[in-house]
């Protein structure tokens, strides 16, 4: 087995980022997979940032870390209470119905 | 620096911070009854703060909190237009929200809050101070953009606004945790000597393009501009007009730091980024407007548009670019401003009306609203003796200068071709038979506005062009 080392911290948090840039833009259902999505592209510039921290032997990767996290709580709050005033008004949170407005 | 000095630096954000809190606090006791104080007190609290940032004590150019915060020149001017852009927008929303029942004391303290964010962001010299500017604007920004709660268009509005601003928050913290990795620290100085002495470090260049795409979106260039038609016709009226302004601008402020004193030393890099960022952006304004006929979809397309120009003074990367970029963004704001004025006073009985076919004849029906209206509509259009067309000259001169002579050349073009839907809406006021007739009694502050911003189109900022390009020459000067 060869040492886990910073490219596969690195090689993580890419996946898991792509994977949340896919969710927001492949999902036709529902938007509260597009707030998970969300929640995950954050989480993985999470880890990106300890891994460097760690690895530069630095805290400012770590600080940045923690104001990310408690920026996405806001954020999360946030989402879901505009989700709320959505659903009153349309009775639905599927991606489709987000159509109002076009060109 | 001791912590009373450093603290004394940064007056108008405590004032707005802490002013912002106790504002809240007095809306939460007082109800919605007193929406209206809270609104005049967020003004005055705006304007103090603008005072306080024209008569800093002290020397001009000082770094706070350990390099992440800068006062000098360039924050000055940001600061002072970001102010005044948000204080108008307060006093331009009040009939609005009181004639749909919007009046609410949360509105103003969100704008006041969205306002501390935007200062954040013109004096950010950090990454982290960056995204937390960043985040402070865009939280309030969301919750305005649904601010009509009851509404069908402005929940989605406020939903497509989040989904897509938190995606560019992503895009843009993965670019800033790889630039950390890959230069060891955060603050932009730091990063300006990594960049400068180490050669072809990719990673650095990788992080420097998610962080630009994040930036893009924020200024709402092509091609992440996506959200910026829907939410623009979605929000409510005064709320868009807020948005056209201050936000524009900040964000622009922050791209054009960030770029000059962090990364100067890549800027073979980025510098082509920046400029098909600008060539699309430019493109989908003069092309997708076309179009158009709603007026505040019609708007959006155009600060697309507009903020193609403007990077084009960021993608010269040189001091005569950057004062180009704050002469533009600023003559932007005050030509914004006027026109969503006009916008909000297009009203019938039973609410506001958006369609430019409204507009027709109405020189026959409101013959000042007609010639206000035409004037910026001819600066926004970039025809000259207007600011507008100053304010394009500058960027234009700066490309040159650069030796990005097919930029410029590609804007001009762009200018020609977005002149049409422009002039295309005066020809409507002017030659076609009349529409039913707006109401007249607009209250004061839409008329005044509406007046000062086309005043200020022509002649005044014709006249006093030169001050304009000095306080934006010496701004530019302190990132140098």
């Amino acid at each position: 087995m060869a040492d886990i080392g910073l490219g596969h911290y690195l090689s993580v948090a890419a996946i898991l980022f792509a994977t949340g840039m896919a969710g927001i833009f492949l999902n036709r259902k529902n938007i509260i997979v597009i707030l998970m999505s969300i929640e995950l592209m954050l989480l993985a510039v999470n880890i990106n940032l300890v891994a460097f921290s760690q690895f530069l032997g630095d805290l400012t990767g770590q600080i940045f870390a923690f104001m990310v996290l408690t920026v996405a709580a806001a954020e999360a709050a946030i989402g879901l209470a505009i989700l709320v005033a959505f659903f009153r008004n349309r009775g639905d949170i599927a991606v489709d119905d987000a159509n109002l407005m076009k060109n | 620096m001791g912590l009373a000095e450093t603290l004394t630096y940064a007056w108008p954000e405590l004032a707005l911070a802490v002013g912002a809190m106790a504002l809240l606090i007095a809306g939460v006791f007082l109800g919605n009854g007193a929406s209206k104080h809270i609104s005049l007190a967020s003004v005055v609290l705006l304007l103090i703060a603008v005072g306080l940032v024209l008569f800093a004590p002290g020397t001009a150019n000082v770094s706070l909190f350990d390099g992440a915060f800068r006062v000098d020149g360039f924050s000055t001017f940001a600061k002072v237009i970001i102010y005044l852009a948000a204080a108008i927008a307060i006093l331009m929303s009040d009939r609005y929200l009181a004639g749909e029942e919007l009046g609410r004391c949360e509105y103003p303290v969100l704008i006041v809050l969205a306002a501390l964010g935007m200062s954040l962001m013109a004096s950010a010299t950090d990454l982290i101070s960056l995204y937390m500017g960043i985040e402070t604007q865009s939280l309030a920004l969301y919750i305005l953009a649904s601010f009509n709660r009851d509404s069908r268009r402005s929940t989605e509005a406020g939903l497509k606004y989040f989904v897509l601003g938190a995606l560019s928050s992503g895009m843009l913290l993965y670019g800033a945790s790889l630039i950390y990795g890959f230069t060891g620290t955060t603050s932009f100085a730091g990063i300006a000597e990594v960049a400068a002495q180490a050669e072809n470090n990719t990673g650095l260049v990788i992080g420097l393009v998610f962080l630009i795409s994040g930036l893009a979106f924020k200024v709402s260039a092509a091609p992440f501009h996506m959200w910026t038609p829907d939410v623009y016709e979605g929000a409510p009226t005064p709320v868009t007009a807020f948005f056209a302004a201050a936000p524009k601008f900040a964000a622009m402020a922050l791209f054009v730091r960030t770029l000059t004193t962090s990364v100067p030393g890549v800027i073979d890099d980025w510098r082509p980024i920046v400029a098909m960022i600008a060539v699309a952006s430019m493109a989908v304004g003069a092309f997708s407007a076309i179009a158009q006929n709603n007026i505040k979809r019609l708007m959006a397309y155009s600060s697309i548009g507009h903020m193609g120009y403007a990077l084009i003074g960021l993608a010269a990367g040189t001091s005569q670019g950057v004062s180009s970029v704050l002469i533009y963004m600023a003559i932007y704001v005050a030509m914004t401003i006027g026109a969503f004025a006009c916008i909000l006073m297009m009203r019938r009985r039973g609410g506001l009306t958006e369609n430019i076919a409204d507009l027709a004849g109405l020189t026959k029906t409101n013959m000042p609203l007609a010639v206000i209206l035409t004037i910026l509509l001819f600066s926004l259009a970039g025809v000259p003796p207007t600011a507008g067309f100053f304010g394009k000259w500058y960027v234009f001169f700066a490309a040159v200068d650069a030796d990005l002579v097919w930029l410029a050349i590609i804007g001009v073009l762009a200018s020609a071709v977005s002149a049409f839907y422009y002039l295309r809406i005066v020809w409507f006021m002017w030659f076609d038979d009349p529409a039913p007739a707006f109401e007249r009694d607009t209250g004061p502050v839409l008329t005044v506005t509406a007046w000062g911003s086309a005043a200020l189109m022509f002649p005044v900022l014709t006249v006093f062009m030169g001050l304009l390009t000095r306080l934006a020459g010496d701004a530019a000067a302190s990132l140098f």
